[in-house]
């Protein structure tokens, strides 16, 4: 199945319809904030501070008087580039480490299997930490730090996929036409892989999204300048006794966002998989509704 | 391209220190049709691989492959990527693996045309027409246009032929293309092979477990057991006086299956229409 189809066949299903909304909004909401924001994000006015939900303000005002509506509004610019651009990142890594281990030079491959290996035992976040403390925190320093992370954990699933397709007759059979190196890793490898890489890929931007903001919550993310959804929940969350509401909304988008990610790779899996039968997935299914 | 001999002097491969072919030597003259008989494992796949260069890289390879006179043992990767599918072609067994999932059939039909010469979008689609024409494919402009899993089993083969033949090598190696296939579709495949082969543009190896197959096609035979190549001759000699015990129990496998199908089809015969 072609992953185009999968995509199409996802939106029929209820985990899927879920995830599109949610995602479609969240990009829509990103490019909005481009043209209109119902307040400057980053206008603080002290005498305002820690107004109730009213019409000028629809989620009330933070401690400095912000507009929380506009600040979560704005969030979705960096939670959109983290998404995508670590999705990018630690697809590109994974493609590219997966294929140097299965078409690469035989010396190569023990030791990007280690090496690997190695990088896996990290944990993300940590690494990422590591990174932002010797380059300074940014966004681009996260997405670079967790497109690493989880790149690795890509190249490992997708070496294994690789392998696989290897074996099969079909790369034998366009081998003996003649078709090597470049063109068959593009032609007859990568398609067939696609399908994994897609539900890979669409995890670890979920994944990328808690670890942005977790990242920045303890202040190694998203300068003090830019909106963001974690520095919100780590600004607001002093006064959590006074004002749960407004450490409410930020904490709500992102688990939104990330549930959304996570239903949309479980989807695109139930639906690329062939050794899920509908069966399975049912019975998998009424199984976590009793339990 | 004219047709092409091959000569094969002592080839031995082992895997992982275990020899599975021991210095098979044989010879196809230009244009002429020989044939390979054993049962499982007897290395007859095996010979076809490494002719093509096509084996495990841990695949421990000795002897000489002559292909029109120059060697291909020894060569490397890309090398032999330029004899591929340029002067030697490739049927496999199972066209439902053999072919890409994801690619449409014109395309497959095409691959070694494109690995070996420059063609705009417009030729490589007229080459997989009339390809499809050439291998006796009706339809052709659906069938060019459809994903393996769209087409018949048959329909399949005859597009993994067509992919085999496209650059016109003048060698092909065809390993098993008729077992994966029912009887009817089968008898189809083997005159196309005939058809492909009369005029003399390429040589051919055809490798089966089914000696009934084999008499149809080729001029001459290879008993392959176990790694080796324990007879050779006519088809007429090894039908009519085999000598080894393996090429007896072809035959009497020949003949039994031949029995089989009969009783097969006579009982077809006899199956009451509204049971379908």
């Amino acid at each position: 199945m072609t992953v185009f189809k999968a995509f199409r066949m996802v939106g029929q299903t209820g985990k899927g319809q879920f995830a599109y909304t949610v995602l479609g909004l969240l990009i829509l909401l990103a490019a909005m904030s481009y043209v209109w924001l119902p307040h400057d994000p980053n206008y603080a006015q002290g005498w305002n501070a820690w107004l109730p939900m009213s019409l000028e303000h629809p989620l009330g005002t933070d401690g400095s008087g912000r507009d929380v509506a506009s600040r979560l509004i704005a969030g979705t610019r960096i939670t959109v580039l983290v998404a995508v651009g670590t999705g990018i990142v630690s697809g590109v890594i994974g493609v590219v480490l997966a294929t140097a281990q299965t078409l690469g030079p035989k010396l190569l491959r023990e030791p990007l299997a280690i090496f690997i290996d190695v990088l896996i035992a990290f944990p993300t976040l940590l690494m990422a930490i590591m990174f932002t403390a010797v380059f300074t925190g940014g966004i681009p320093i996260v997405i670079i730090a967790v497109g690493v992370g989880f790149g690795v954990q890509i190249a490992r699933v997708v070496r294994a996929e690789m392998r696989q397709i290897l074996g099969a007759d079909y790369i034998l059979a366009a081998r003996a036409s003649g078709v090597t190196g470049f063109r068959l890793l593009m032609r007859h490898i990568l398609p067939n892989i696609s399908s994994v890489l897609t539900v890979q890929i669409s995890l670890s931007m979920g994944l990328a999204i808690l670890a942005e903001s977790g990242l920045s919550y303890l202040g190694f993310g998203a300068p003090p300048g830019v909106s963001s959804w974690g520095r919100m929940l780590e600004e607001t969350q002093r006064y959590i006794s006074i004002h749960p509401e407004v450490v409410f909304w930020p904490g709500f988008a992102i688990t939104l966002t990330v549930l959304a990610f996570y239903l949309l790779g479980d989807a695109l899996r139930e639906t690329l998989d062939p050794k899920l039968t509908k069966k399975q997935v049912l019975r998998r299914t009424s199984l976590g509704v009793q339990g | 391209m004219s047709a092409l001999p091959l000569k094969v002097s002592n080839l031995s491969v082992s895997i992982d220190d275990k020899k599975l072919l021991h210095e098979v030597s044989f010879d196809v003259a230009a244009g002429e049709r020989v044939g390979f008989i054993g049962g499982s494992g007897s290395g007859k796949t095996l010979t076809a691989l490494a002719i093509s260069g096509l084996l495990p890289e841990s695949a421990k390879i000795t002897g000489s492959v002559k292909l029109d006179g120059k060697e291909l043992i020894g060569l490397n990767e890309s090398e032999l990527a330029q004899i591929r599918g340029e002067l030697v072609g490739m049927v496999f067994q199972e066209p439902k693996v053999a072919l890409n999932p994801l690619r449409k059939l014109g395309n497959q039909m095409t691959e070694a045309l494109d690995a070996h010469y420059t063609l705009t979008r417009k030729q490589r689609h007229e080459a997989a027409l009339n390809l499809a024409v050439r291998v006796g494919l009706k339809e052709p402009s659906r069938i060019t246009n459809a994903y393996p899993h769209e087409v018949s089993g048959g329909q399949r083969q005859r597009a993994a032929i067509a992919a085999a033949i496209s650059a016109n090598p003048g060698l092909l190696l065809a390993d098993e293309p008729t077992t994966a296939l029912d009887v009817t579709v089968q008898q189809g495949v083997i005159e196309l092979f005939r058809e492909l082969t009369t005029d003399g543009s390429s040589s051919l190896v055809f490798i089966t477990h089914d000696l009934a197959v084999l008499t149809q096609i080729v001029e001459r035979i290879y008993v392959f057991h176990e790694g080796k190549i324990v007879e050779s001759g006519s088809v007429a000699e090894i039908t009519t006086r085999p000598i080894s015990r393996v090429a007896k129990e072809l035959i009497l496998a020949a003949e039994s299956e031949t029995t089989n199908k009969l009783l097969e089809a006579a009982s077809f015969l006899n199956e009451p229409w509204e049971k379908s």
